[in-house]
């Protein structure tokens, strides 16, 4: 299968001296969703914002979709990554829903009537084509976290990445996101430490800790990996055991 | 007919009807009201009657629109700092004086005053007439086709976008200072205050630098791209909404011609 992210060697420290990333490799292959686990401070959100060239690695390289994420690809680089930002509010800038899933397909140059289809298509994914109209702030956090997947599925990204997608929601929002990210197959990255998310909506997981990846296995199986959290700070919710959800619930 | 207002700050002005002009596109109502505005400004004072006819005209507007006047009449409040304005004119005016009971007013004071009212009254009615019958959204849209500068027209539209976004944070902000047994009275709760305001500046400044992270993550480069697919608007409605402006004018310019009452 083709892989979609490839991240070879890759270490960022930002201007104040900070190292971030420290070596990181990591390959996704199309149509995987992974979750990518990780205590605060791990480097997640700088690793996310490598992927679209939204910052530029110190060393090693990034390459999406087979092109390489540099200067000179920039806008096709912005294109094939969908970012979905934690807060809703900063990624929804525009006036009303249906312009804000415009602006991206709009700034790559799709002119109405086909903006007009390609924006209906990326709402009616996410079950929000209903809001079309109306400004973001009318909207609950879980109706906003939806319409802003939609606003990168406009401009039908090789590779989604989402940051903690479940954060705030209540349980039937979160069900919901969740539906969405299941009902579509598109290669996903799921920066999470809420970690029954991860395995409900990711086959694989991989572990940022320090500003490197120390461990990539199927989620089930690094979920029971109790010794391996604990060394990462990262906790299951109390009463819950990964090895206990049943297959058929996963699917 | 009752009127709703949001409880969202940048729709509180707009009444949501079906009518003729809330169905005009933004930029013809906003260069109708810009024309009608240059006409009742270059009438004089004096032409009492041309005035009368603008009030006229404006009532007829509403009634077109579906407004009811108990919904603009509130909202012509923000004029009083020109109406206290107004008011002091007579009495610091220069020239001639007439005796109104114990004080003598000065007789242009008394005319600049008239026309001020007048004018502000009028203009105030038309820009509520526009607010009323046009969704901020739209708004902004008619300034972008009006090729108003795009940093202006970005400005416009994110603040729109973002004012509640802050005032809800501000109002979050003093819920959880009153929690804490914080109550704002007098000076003595500015220091408070102050800081408070700051903090919210900070956390704005920020959500600024993540919001054009993002916009920059969907391929902005500097420029907004044109998002109003509405095709060009009709000859027969750019007449039809262009009467309003010329019968403003055509009272202005008779009002010069013939001047008026005691001029």
């Amino acid at each position: 299968m083709a892989e979609v992210v490839q991240v070879r060697d890759l270490h960022y420290s930002y201007p104040d001296g900070t190292d971030a990333l420290r070596g990181v490799d990591l390959n996704v292959d199309e149509g995987e969703r992974v979750a990518v686990l990780g205590p605060n401070g791990a480097g997640k959100t700088t690793l996310m914002l490598q992927l679209n060239g939204l910052l530029r690695p110190s060393w090693g390289n990034v390459h999406v979709g087979g092109v390489p994420v540099d200067d000179s690809h920039k806008s096709e680089n912005r294109r094939r990554v969908g970012l979905v930002f934690q807060d809703p509010d900063d990624q929804l800038f525009m006036p009303t829903v249906r312009q804000d899933v415009a602006f991206g397909p709009a700034n790559a140059g799709l002119r109405p009537p086909e903006l007009d289809t390609v924006v209906e298509d990326a709402l009616a994914q996410v079950g929000m084509t209903a809001v079309a109209d109306r400004p973001p702030h009318h909207l609950s956090l879980g109706q906003r976290r939806r319409v802003a997947i939609a606003t990168v599925l406009a401009s039908d990204p090789d590779v989604l990445v989402m940051d903690e997608p479940s954060s705030n929601l209540d349980p039937a929002s979160r069900r919901e996101v969740a539906e969405v990210l299941l009902a579509m197959r598109r290669t996903t990255l799921l920066v999470t430490h809420d970690l029954p998310y991860a395995l409900q909506i990711c086959p694989r997981a991989v572990i940022l800790s320090d500003g490197r990846i120390v461990a990539d296995r199927p989620t089930s199986e690094l979920l029971a990996d109790k010794e391996l959290l604990a060394a990462h700070r990262l906790e299951l919710p109390f009463g819950f055991d990964p090895t206990t959800v049943s297959r058929s619930a996963l699917r | 007919m009752p009127t709703t207002t949001s409880s969202v700050l940048t729709e509180r002005l707009y009444v949501s009807r079906e009518s003729r002009i809330h169905g005009l596109p933004a930029h013809v109502k906003i260069l109708v009201v810009l024309g009608s505005v240059v006409a009742i400004v270059a009438t004089p004072p004096t032409a009492v009657w041309a005035f009368l006819l603008y009030f006229v005209l404006v009532r007829l507007l509403l009634l077109a629109a579906h407004i009811p006047f108990r919904t603009v009449a509130p909202r012509l409040l923000v004029e009083l700092p020109f109406v206290v304005f107004a008011l002091l004119l007579p009495v610091f005016g220069t020239g001639p004086r007439v005796s109104v009971g114990p004080v003598t007013l000065s007789e242009a004071g008394l005319w600049a005053a008239w026309g001020l009212l007048a004018k502000a009254t009028l203009g105030v009615m038309l820009s509520v007439i526009l607010a009323s019958t046009t969704s901020t959204a739209d708004f902004v849209n008619g300034l972008q086709r009006l090729r108003l500068p795009e940093v202006l027209v970005q400005m416009t539209a994110a603040m729109v976008r973002y004012v509640n976004v802050v005032v809800d944070e501000w109002h979050r902000m003093s819920r959880a200072r009153e929690a804490r047994g914080f109550e704002a009275r007098g000076p003595r709760a500015w220091p408070m205050l102050g800081r408070s305001l700051g903090a919210l500046f900070i956390r704005a400044y920020e959500r600024g630098e993540r919001v054009h992270l993002a916009m920059l993550a969907r391929g902005y480069s500097g420029r907004m791209p044109e998002l109003d697919s509405r095709a060009t608007v009709p000859l027969a409605t750019w007449l039809a909404a262009a009467s309003v402006p010329v019968c403003f004018a055509v009272v202005a310019v008779l009002a010069n011609m013939l001047g008026g009452l005691g001029g």
